[in-house]
Formats: structure tokens, sequence, C-alpha cells
């Protein structure tokens, strides 16, 4: 039985008994108990003799995960999502923390509907923090009262869904925003060279006769914004990063000391084009079928053109899937961020160009980084690190496993395997190309800010 | 085979690929071979399946010739869903279903909302309850039958998907060149114009491959990139290269909206750099038959004397139409 609790439920108190300690903030990776007593993290032996006990054998503790890259559909959407069930999505998923987009209707592009979302995600079952449009109305002319928003505690600004496609307004935010310690989140497309498109160009797209956007439409936007941010000293932080060549340029700034930060969804990753062809295996996997022979082998009529394989950017090639990997696996990448992005059937249950991009994560986002472990792309510590202690930093947030600090941990069990079914998600939403698909890595608990807030599963132990 | 001959008086079956069709003068069993159940793509064929599409339609134009009756859709009703404005192929497709007996529907479609994307699966629904047992579906976007196909309980015949694929004129473009050229095996084909924005060349790139020809593409740079990996395809850089000693040459409709972005500075640089006409042709195979899968822009993708030249099948093919999407229907309804 699963149960979902919230932030102010009662501080939790247990021990978990020999699970493997994953905590990248010290670099610890050590089979040991842990312990929590009224939400803080406490040496083992202190713990009360009437704490409740888990067995943790087999299972890995990691620091509560934290997404930079949500949409939660509140207010204006809530029959794809609402702040208490996508925070429920992310406590089932390990997370802590979400960071949730602007895009909403109406957009958040001012400190009354900022506060307002603030006040609705109070309590839930993750921590909700607000990024604020970059500009009014998210249409790319007038920036929105920064400095106000910032004394509100958003986490960064951004017009996600699209580019800030001016380069002047996008100087103007990165200079404002430097002395706020506050990061242009880019959604890096060049609108001009996407039009029309609806995956992305190459074989597959040739093959279906769709258009296709070129990688060209985010690297060119990628460099422009690297170069705003050396002018300005401003932080500019690229989300889902999807091509090699952007990702080739975001290392080059790093190592010119240039302050670009990036992070990359997991379908990104461990998807690839050939899934809008009908394919269902991960980029790491020997290509077969239609991955391996892009124009001969007959399409699969149930899965070719699936909407739910629609997202934006579109899903990359093959090399571009396993050069993101490896840029995770070096560092150069610094978040898995999910771009969880909710919709009703009525939107994704269309033609394939008709239906509105975006697939969920949150509740995937683990598993499949864990499917990448498993096919030694990855070593977990820089999974767990990517996916909880980089982004938490990046938006002022502390994640430790050592005693005295808070709890905010996840607890799974990586050689589970479950079945991703759409009643078994917590998402009001089911648009992900996984339904149906077994994926390892089964969260146990998660605890946030020394609460409860999702448990599976944990048995009673020695 | 068949002995066309005795037609009416005996018992008989034609055998296709391995399928058998049972004709309704035959007392002989319905038979259960073709094992697909909806023309998306001719992706799905294998060599054996699209010869005996082949084989059946050379026999349906056979009979069509001597105006016999055929009821092989008897009792079936074929719902046209034309979603984009057609007059050809919907046509060709009520003749079609009309020579075998069928019941044909004309979907009222409002090809504005289709468009859209708002009402596919709704209105083929509605149309299934009401019995409908084959939608004819010809749609702007590229997968459109496949959302149909998984979605409503009917037999779906792609009449054309967006820039993807049209199986029938594929079929009946292979239909006419062997005709001309006896076999495709090893034979040059040239296609030229727009490939990227066409679903008539993606599907006979699968079907001439298949059959064994050698596909060689000449247009505009932005039209036929991304074509060079194909199996079986060259992109030439020159109209001559394609066109050098070519069994058959294929030039596509030139949709006058995309001449903007790029694509090509205008109609007169295409007709001048691209633009068939009978001297060009002199590189090709002596009398090397010109297809078009129509309507032709006279005097931009090709010359009008080439268009009603000998050397042209562009009214072969409307004749092949008819015949090879009754062949179509009849197998599907196997």
């Amino acid at each position: 039985m699963s149960s979902f609790g919230s932030l102010d439920d009662p501080a939790a108190t247990f021990v978990l008994a020999g699970a493997r300690i994953v905590d990248p903030s010290t670099d610890e990776d050590a089979i040991r108990d842990l312990a929590v007593v009224d939400g803080q993290l406490v040496e083992p032996a202190t713990a009360p003799a009437d704490a409740a006990r888990f067995e943790g054998r087999g299972l890995v503790v990691g620091a509560g995960l934290c997404d930079l890259h949500v949409h939660l559909r509140e207010p204006g959407m809530e029959r794809a999502e609402t702040i208490e069930s996508g925070a429920r999505a992310a406590a089932h998923g390990g997370f802590t923390t979400v960071c949730a987009m602007p895009n909403t209707d109406p957009p958040l592009d001012e400190p009354a509907r900022v506060a307002m979302v603030l006040d609705r995600a109070r309590n839930r079952a993750c921590r909700v923090r607000v990024i604020a449009a970059a500009t009014r109305g998210r249409e790319g002319e007038r920036i929105t009262e920064v400095g106000e928003l910032a004394g509100m505690g958003i986490a960064g600004v951004s017009d996600d869904g699209s580019v800030v496609a001016s380069a002047r307004v996008a100087r103007g935010l990165l200079a404002y925003l430097a002395p706020l310690g506050l990061p242009l989140i880019e959604h890096a497309e060049d609108p001009a060279l996407s039009a029309g498109s609806v995956m992305r160009a190459g074989e597959t797209a040739t093959r279906l006769g769709l258009a296709g956007w070129p990688p060209s439409a985010e690297l060119s936007m990628v460099e422009r914004d690297i170069a705003l941010a050396q002018e300005t000293g401003g932080w500019v932080h690229i989300t889902h990063l999807s091509t090699a060549g952007g990702l080739d340029a975001i290392r080059r700034a790093k190592q010119g000391g240039i302050r670009v930060t990036c992070d990359v969804t997991p379908h990104h990753l461990a998807l690839t084009d050939a899934w809008v062809a009908g394919w269902r295996g991960f980029a790491w996997d020997e290509p077969t079928g239609v991955a391996a022979d892009p124009f001969g082998a007959p399409l699969d009529a149930l899965l070719a053109y699936d909407p739910a394989c629609r997202v934006n950017p579109p899903l990359a090639s093959r090399a571009d899937a396993l050069a993101l990997l490896a840029g995770v696996a070096d560092g150069t990448i610094d978040a898995i961020a999910t771009d969880h992005a909710p919709h009703p059937r009525e939107r994704k249950g269309v033609e394939f160009g008709a239906a509105a991009p975006g697939m969920i994560g949150l509740e995937t986002a683990l598993s499949l980084g864990l499917a990448a472990v498993e096919a030694g792309r990855l070593q977990l510590p820089r999974l767990l690190e990517a996916l909880a202690t980089r982004p938490a930093k990046l938006i002022g947030e502390v994640r430790t496993l050592q005693p005295g600090s808070v709890a905010d941990l996840v607890v799974f069990d990586p050689a589970a395997r479950w079945r991703v079914e759409a009643s078994g998600l917590a998402s009001a939403s089911s648009n992900t190309p996984l339904l149906g698909m077994e994926l390892p890595g089964v969260v146990r608990m998660t605890v946030a800010g020394g609460r409860i807030t999702y448990r599976e599963g944990l048995g009673a132990g020695g | 085979m068949l002995d066309v001959a005795n037609g009416h008086t005996t018992r008989h079956r034609s055998t296709t690929g391995g399928v058998v069709v049972s004709w309704p003068d035959s007392d002989a069993p319905a038979a259960t071979g073709w094992p697909h159940r909806h023309l998306l793509d001719v992706d799905q064929l294998t060599r054996d399946e699209l010869e005996g599409c082949l084989d059946l339609a050379v026999e349906m134009r056979e009979r069509r010739l001597r105006r016999e009756t055929l009821d092989l859709l008897r009792g079936e009703v074929v719902g046209l869903a034309f979603c984009e404005p057609s007059t050809r192929t919907r046509v060709s497709f009520e003749l079609a279903a009309e020579a075998l007996g069928a019941q044909v529907v004309e979907l009222p479609i409002d090809v504005s909302s289709v468009t859209k994307g708002e009402s596919l699966v709704d209105t083929l629904r509605t149309l299934e309850r009401t019995g409908v047992t084959t939608v004819i579906l010809r749609h702007s976007m590229s997968g459109a039958p496949y959302l149909a196909a998984r979605s409503v309980p009917v037999r779906i015949v792609n009449a054309g998907d967006g820039s993807h694929a049209h199986p029938t004129q594929a079929l009946l473009d292979a239909l006419t060149l062997r005709d001309a050229l006896g076999s495709l095996d090893g034979r040059k084909i040239a296609i030229v114009g727009d490939i990227g924005h066409s679903r008539v060349a993606r599907s006979n790139l699968h079907a001439l491959t298949s059959l064994g020809a050698t596909i060689w593409l000449a247009g505009p740079p932005a039209w036929v990139r991304g074509f060079e990996a194909w199996p079986g395809v060259h992109v030439a850089d020159r109209l001559e290269d394609a066109l050098a000693d070519a069994d058959a040459v294929m030039t596509l409709r030139i949709q006058l909206e995309r001449e903007a972005g790029g694509g090509v500075p205008s109609l007169r640089e295409y007709t001048a750099r691209w633009g068939l006409d009978a001297d060009r042709l002199a590189v090709a195979q002596t009398g090397a038959p010109v297809l078009h899968p129509g309507p032709t822009n006279e005097g931009v993708e090709i010359t009008a004397d080439l268009a009603a030249s000998e050397r042209s099948l562009i009214g072969t093919q409307v004749v092949n139409g008819v015949a090879m999407r009754m062949a179509v229907l009849a197998l599907l309804a196997q």
C-alpha cells in the first residue's frame, strides 16, 4: 500500500537499517544505518529504542530529488494537473522540490500571481518553488518586476515554451538579474529555424514526412545567450538541452569561466527520435528495427506517430542522446530536470502534428536514470548528484545525508521493476510513451523537510 | 493464374503473391491469405505482396474493360473521408469501390476543423457506428491514418497523408512502370522535383526499390536533402546526372505555396534548372517514358508538349489508378 503525506505532517522518526547511503555532498557511498528523529538526521546510536525500524537491505538512500523544470498547470489548466496532483507525482518520483514554470493561464508574470501559486503550494507533498515569467505576458518585450519577485524567493525567470527572442531584451534581463543572483532560464529554440517543425530533423523525420527542426535552432540560441552572459556577467541557465552541439558550446563556455549552467531531461537522455517511428529501445541499446533501418523497416501501425512522443525540444538523435549522457557523466550538464508537461487526452489523442508538445516525467525520471546506470552509462552517485545535489545548490537549497541536517531524502529499490500504467501514476495526466514499459527502480519512501511525503512497501526490519 | 478466357463460366481462383482471391462467379472458398487489415503505406508489403497487388490490378483492368460486374465488396460500406481537397484520387476510389459492388458514402468532413486536429477520431468513430467498414482517408497531416487505424475498428486505406505516404499512387505507378519496362529489376528511375514534401515520392521509393529499381532524385537542395541515406536511392547534384540512362522519369507537382522560405528562388528558375522537356530527356534511355501523378503545372515541372507526347504515361496512370484501387479494396476485404 502506498500513502502520501504533506509538508505539515508531524516530523518523522524512524531508523532505516543497512541501506546504501549515497551522498554526493560528502562523496559518501557506504552501507550503514540511517536515523531520523523529529525530522532531523541523527547518529543512529542516539535514536530512541521505540523508533520505527525499517529494513534497508538492497535499498539506496539519496538526497531528496530536485526538479528545476516542471509544469504544474495551475492556474488555468487544472484538467491536466494541479499543484496538488503534481506535488504528489513529485513525491512518488522521489522529488522533494520542484520548480514550477510560469506558462500557466494567466502566466506568472507579476508578484500577485506568483504569491497566489506559492500560497496554493504550501503544505503539499513537496516544496514548490516558482520560476517567474521573464517578460510580461511571456511576450518577450517588457521584463517582469524581477526585483520584487526575487524578494519572494523565486528560483529564476523564464519564458519557457519560448526563448526570449529579442537578443536586446535577453541582454537587458541578464544584466538586471546579475546582482540579484538569479538565472535567466532559457528554452533555447530559434523560432525561425523551428517554425512548423514537429520533430528533430534527421533520417526518421525524412522517412515519416514530418518537418524536422535542425540542431542549429538550439545551438544558435545557446551561443547567443553565452555571448550575452559573458558580456553582462549575468547567469544564463539553458534548460532541456537536446543537442551535442549545444553541449559543446556550454562546455567551452564553462571552461572560459562564463556563468552558464544547464539541465537535460530524462527523455532526451534515454529516448531517441526513432521513438516517433515506433521504436521502443533506449538510446544506449543496440538499434534494431526502424532505429537500425530508418528507411526500410516497416512502421509499426500501433506505435508509429505516437503523439506521446511529440515534445519540445524534440527527441534527439541517438548520437545526441549519447553525447548528453556523457555530458551528465562528466559533469558538464549540471542537472537532470524533467520538463514534466502534463496534457489531457484531448490534446494528445490527435494527429502527431496537432498534438500538444510535452510528456510527463516526474514519476519516471529516477527510473530512466537507473536504467542508464544499469547500462553502464552513468555512475549512481553522479546520477543522484544530477537529480538532487547540484540542482538544489543552483536554487539555494542544501542536500546532505549527514547527521545534524534536516532529513530530505529518497529511499528506493534500484533493482525492483515496475510497469508504467496510467492507474499507477499520481499525476492527473498520463501522456508518456513509457506507458506499458517495465522500468527499474521503485521509490519506497520520500522525506521532504523531515516529513514523510510518500511511502510504499517498506518492511519492518531488525 | 486465372483463366481469363473462361472468365464467367468456369470455377477459378487467382493467386496473387501467395494470396488467393475468390471471384464471385467461383464457388471456391473465400481466401484468407492477405495478412494486412489496412493499407497505410507500401512499406508493410513484401515484394511478393507488391507483385501480387500489381497482378490483381492487371486482372481488374481487364475485367473492367470487359464491363464485367464484380461484387467482391457486396455488403461493404466504403466511406470516403477526404480531409483535404482532392478530385482525382477521390473519384478513382469511388469508381473502384462501386465497380466492386460496395456502397459508397462520402463523409461530410469539415476540412477546416479536421486540419486543426480536432475531430478525426471522433468523426471516424461516429461513422463506424453507422456501418462504414472501410475508410479511404486523405489527410493533410503525416501519420493521420495510423491514428485512425489504432483508434477506430474499421479498415483504413491511406489515400495520402501529409508528406508521408500515398500507397495506392505508388502501386499504380509501379504497375505503369512494370507494364512499360517489363520488369523493374535493375532499372534506373529518376524522380524530379519537391521530394521532401511529396508523399508520392516517399511511397514510390519504398515500392520501386522493393521491386528492384534504383532511384535517382533531382531537385533544389532543400527539397532532396536527407534522402541520400535511403538504401537504393541516389541524390543527383545536377538534373542531367539523374536523367542519364534513366529507364523512366517521374516528375512531381510543384506546390506553388512552397516556393517561399528558401526552397527555390522562383518558379522561373525552377523550370530553368529542373523542368522536363524533350531536349533534357535526350540523355535518358531512348524512348524512356515520363510519369506525373497529376495534376500537372504544364510549363513548370513539365512542358505541355512532353506531357502530351507518346512518351507520357500520365493517362495510363489514371486508368491504372482505378484498377489498382479495385485490387487493393478486394485484397483488404478478403
